[in-house]
């Protein structure tokens, strides 16, 4: 989508589910995406399922990115996808990030994840995957 | 569904979605919602529209925090607008308020919206208000809206509100800093939050002696109420100084006077995006830039 299409920014959540304490990884992409061009809301730590999805609702975002190191994403992130759809987002973008391995990879896109993105991933490449993915805002 | 009016129709019997596509919609600022204003002015449920401004890192995000826990104890539904600043570079932002407010993200009584300065250019605060009415339309009330005090568009957002508080610390300075011209000049109540630091005491003394006569915007100092957002210290105080004030910023003349701000506000920010869709806008703004022409003949010449 050329920029003269799109007049507002796209609106990314980025949100840490679950008990897990490390964020400098979803800091920095928020950063990097921020310079991206992107409007981000930032979260914070331990969000349950239930937070995600009523900060997703209430800020409208094009995309939720969910940044997860603890291992619990088969238990939380399809979850999120179900709330998520269930308040009627059916256009919004869904991706991950994080230590997520490669069979847990097919099962979480099966759930309605539509990327995951694994250590070494560019925020380059995050920013391109959004922009050419993510809904046309009304 | 992106028809304004009927998301409006459906946001007033309080669901949320349309409520948040509709937002979506009047920060756009597509010309798209006009026809739905005169609706959504005319809905007015009479929710406080509350400011809450201060300088970065004196605890408003906690303190608003605080507050809606407050609010909630009393039984009202919270809505909350909270404005960061966009990238001038990359237009891009990080709204990172929602981090201190989390713990009330899955109540359904409380809708907070984070929202993004945008363009540099005027509409910020006209944004603000119509945003605000829209939530006071869903039945929200009060309706907290919350700014970084640091430039002059925050200021004038906080002071659309009928009732602006002013967030400061313990370490704001010295005496001096009360009496300048400024942020403390547009507050109706004034909250010294991090009152657990020892200064704070000290601090709201040499407030209240500095603006004890001297007279908030409408000639009546403001209490000066002491706060720790992270214990709920003084916050029901705070709370109890913000409705007080309710009835008093409901006066007919402050009423009027505050609607006169706001409209006034509202029609600047409408030339200037006007102004700035003309053709000789680039040109004038250059023939200035390259000292051609001086500033006041090209303000004259963009308004012919």
């Amino acid at each position: 989508m050329t920029d003269e299409q799109r007049t507002t920014p796209i609106r990314v959540l980025i949100a840490k589910p679950g008990l897990d304490g490390h964020d400098r990884g979803a800091k920095v992409l928020a950063r990097g995406l921020r310079d991206e061009g992107f409007e981000v809301i930032y979260t914070g730590l331990r969000q349950t399922p239930e937070m995600v999805a009523d900060a997703a609702e209430q800020e409208d975002v094009d995309v939720v990115g969910l940044s997860i190191l603890s291992g619990a994403h088969m238990a939380l992130l399809p979850k999120i996808v179900e709330l998520v759809r269930g308040r009627g987002m059916d256009d919004v973008l869904i991706a991950a990030g994080g230590i997520i391995p490669d069979a847990d990879i097919v099962r979480l896109k099966e759930a309605g994840v539509a990327e995951v993105f694994g250590p070494g991933t560019s925020i380059g490449q995050i920013a391109r995957y959004f922009r050419e993915n993510a809904r046309s805002r009304a | 569904m992106t028809d304004p009016a009927a998301l409006l129709e459906a946001a007033q019997t309080g669901e949320r979605r349309p409520l948040a596509r509709l937002l979506t919609l009047i920060e756009s600022g597509t010309p798209q919602v006009r026809p739905m204003l005169p609706r959504l002015f005319g809905a007015r449920r009479g929710g406080h529209l509350v400011g809450i401004t201060g300088p970065p890192g004196s605890g408003k995000s906690t303190l608003v925090n605080a507050l809606i826990g407050e609010f909630r104890r009393r039984g009202r539904r919270v809505g909350i607008l909270a404005v960061d600043p966009s990238s001038p570079f990359s237009r891009g932002a990080i709204l990172g308020d929602r981090i201190r407010m989390m713990e009330h993200a899955a109540d359904r009584d409380v809708f907070m919206r984070s929202m993004a300065s945008r363009g540099e250019l005027g509409g910020l605060a006209a944004t603000t208000w119509i945003a605000a009415a829209a939530l006071d339309a869903a039945g929200y009330d009060p309706i907290l809206v919350e700014t970084v005090g640091a430039g002059q568009s925050e200021v004038e957002i906080a002071r659309l509100a009928e009732t602006t508080v002013v967030v400061e610390v313990p370490e704001m300075g010295d005496e001096v800093q009360a009496i300048k011209a400024g942020l403390l000049e547009v507050a109706d109540v004034i909250a010294v939050n991090k009152g657990d630091r020892p200064g704070a005491p000290r601090a709201a003394r040499q407030l209240r002696a500095m603006m004890s006569g001297a007279g908030g915007r409408f000639g009546k100092p403001p209490p000066i109420i002491i706060t720790t957002a992270t214990t709920g210290d003084g916050v029901a105080a705070l709370a109890d100084a913000i409705d007080a004030h309710q009835s008093e910023a409901r006066s007919p003349e402050q009423a009027r006077q505050r609607a006169r701000g706001q409209v006034a506000r509202a029609l600047a920010d409408l030339a200037l995006d006007r102004a700035a869709a003309t053709q000789a806008w680039d040109a004038t703004v250059d023939a200035v830039a390259e000292r051609r022409l001086d500033p006041m003949t090209a303000a004259e010449r963009l308004l012919e």
